[in-house]
């Protein structure tokens, strides 16, 4: 790991200042940052430590029946919040499959939504990165793709973003809340993460100095409360990222679909929305036919890298059926507990969770 | 530039000079301050063999710097056993054979700590497995450990009932 100063700020002006000098970079639990430092992929000077400003810790309910989270809510103190966890299940459920217990009792709202790519050429600095290094190439073009995008990926970058909270919070029109040196402003969370183009190297849309203060979610995203899920398949049974998973979110009145919300992760450099699939769904009654068409058109533009027999061509059936399925899985009602594995597609087939 | 940190480490206050911020908690334990019950086994927040309790919450040691952590009360391996009557977590791995080797056990009973503390499991063997999975045991001690922890949680809630009755 490189050497670099230590700031610790008093005020959320001060973490701002000091940020917004070239090289900085905030530090909040630092279990993705110091990871990339140790492999030398990231090489900040100074560290601007948030985890001691004040205000930045309270999920807090509004007039409207929607909440605000701040940056620093913890991972795993959110996705135990009752309350929240009642109004926005997808959104706990999400939280609940994603990493260890331990590093969700460490990781800040802020720090997930900030994480990079777990492309391992980004995190090896012996390897050609556009996206760490601007120009230098793409060491996975060309060699092994199976778990790069499908899903608005350029000639210069074929990273995913590997976020499962960013995934419902994307589906249900989550808004970021930035603090910068010119001021606060806020941001949709579908256009706060930036497809690569041939600028893979800007990945979300903050300037330098600008902090995330938080999250909110709007009353009107719990109406989905009582018909959603997070459904994420993965390598190995727990602790370990997205392949590809969906979140999906029904209103249901008389056996009509009369709202639908979908995103799918693990497919592209941000989490993504899939307003056409929604729109499909309107109207229908739920079931295998309509929820197959809505994951045809969420899937509509994938392609493989590297052509049609690209190593990665399996994750356009397997993110088709992860959307039907998850789709079957929120209009079948959401769990009054979130089960034993978050996410899982074995536990409703009475298959053991853990083999 | 030195850093001046206070932590308590299983129960003890101590100030901890820095002369360099990029120490993680585990280094600094097993490195700086002698004790090295938590171990090292990946570096990446991998594999949870660091895990120790940082204000009564398991976290990985070896993602976390020192430095930001001013003011913490540590708990570590070391800090459980009182004299020599062993933790009921630590019986209870001795009892169920939930180790071999050992390498991975002090991050395994740390977690298994936190993780009765969370009160997220109740019982259930399946809810066990999955809050343990941050645990990796390359020994293969999975079922002794998670019958250990349901056997702890067993008698934890016999006692409450027995309190209740009293
Ligand atoms: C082994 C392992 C497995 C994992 N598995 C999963 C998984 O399955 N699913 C998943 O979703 N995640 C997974 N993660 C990632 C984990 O969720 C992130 O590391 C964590 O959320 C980052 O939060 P943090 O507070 O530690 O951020 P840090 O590491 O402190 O920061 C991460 C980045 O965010 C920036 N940042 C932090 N806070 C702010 C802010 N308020 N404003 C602006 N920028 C900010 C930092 O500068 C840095 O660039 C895994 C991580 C590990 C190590
Ligand atoms: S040493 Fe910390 S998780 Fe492996
Ligand atoms: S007992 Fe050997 S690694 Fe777990």
């Amino acid at each position: 790991m490189n050497s670099f100063d230590y700031i610790r700020p008093a005020t959320v002006a001060e973490a701002i200042a000091a940020a917004a000098e070239p090289g900085s970079a905030f530090l909040a639990a630092g279990t993705n940052l110091i990871d990339m430092m140790k492999t030398g992929a990231l090489r900040p000077y100074r560290l601007v430590d948030l985890t001691h400003l004040p205000g930045l810790s309270d999920v807090e309910w509004l007039a409207d029946g929607g909440v605000r989270i701040g940056a620093l809510v913890r991972n795993a103190d959110l996705a135990h919040d009752p309350e929240f966890a009642s109004r926005f299940p997808a959104v706990a459920e999400a939280l609940l499959s994603g990493a260890s217990a331990q590093l969700r009792n460490a990781a800040t709202v802020g720090g997930n939504l900030m994480q990079r790519t777990r492309c391992r050429h980004f995190a090896d600095p012996a390897s050609a990165c556009n996206r760490r290094v601007p120009g230098s190439g793409c060491d996975a073009i060309g060699g092994e793709t199976r778990t790069c995008a499908i899903l608005g990926h350029s000639e210069a970058c074929v990273a995913t973003h590997p976020s499962d909270f960013c995934v419902p919070l994307a589906a249900l029109d989550a808004v970021v809340e930035i603090a910068g040196p010119t001021g606060t402003r806020e941001v949709p969370l579908e256009d706060f993460h930036l497809l690569p183009g041939d600028r893979p190297m800007l990945e979300t849309m903050l300037e330098p100095g600008d902090l995330i203060t938080g999250l909110r979610l709007a009353g009107d995203a719990a109406a989905f409360s009582a018909h959603s899920r997070y459904l994420k398949l993965r390598d190995r049974t727990s602790y370990a990222f997205a392949l590809v998973s969906a979140a999906a979110c029904l209103t249901i009145e008389a056996g009509e679909i009369t709202a639908a919300r979908i995103a799918l992760g693990g497919v592209a450099a941000k989490p993504w929305r899939a307003k056409a699939a929604e729109r499909l769904l309107i109207g229908a009654a739920p079931g295998p036919e309509p929820f197959w068409r809505a994951a045809e058109a969420a899937l509509a533009d994938a392609t493989p890298v590297g052509g049609p027999d690209g190593d990665n061509a399996f994750k356009i059936a397997l993110a088709g059926r992860i959307v039907t399925r998850a789709l079957k899985a929120a209009a079948a009602g959401t769990p009054a507990r979130i089960p034993a594995l978050p996410g899982s597609v074995h536990v409703a087939n009475g298959d053991p969770a853990h083999a | 530039m030195t850093y001046t940190i206070h932590l308590t480490l299983n129960g003890t206050p101590r100030e901890i000079s820095l002369d360099d911020p990029r120490v993680t908690l585990l280094d600094l334990l097993r490195e700086r301050v002698g004790l090295t019950g938590a171990k090292k086994g990946c570096d990446r927040g991998q594999c949870g063999a660091c895990t120790v309790l940082v204000d009564g919450r398991r976290i990985n040691s070896c993602l976390a710097l020192a430095v930001s952590l001013d003011g913490a009360d540590v708990t570590t391996i070391e800090g459980l056993a009182e004299g020599d009557s062993l933790h009921p977590v630590q019986e209870a791995f001795i009892a169920h054979d939930g180790l071999q080797c050992g390498f991975c056990t002090p991050g395994q009973i740390m977690s298994a700590v936190g993780l009765i503390a969370e009160g997220q499991t109740d019982g259930d063997p399946e809810r066990v497995r999955e809050c343990m999975s941050g645990n990796l045991c390359r020994c293969g001690a999975y079922a002794g450990i998670t019958e250990a922890v349901l056997d702890v949680q067993q008698q934890m809630s016999e006692t409450e009932q027995g309190r209740k009755r009293a």
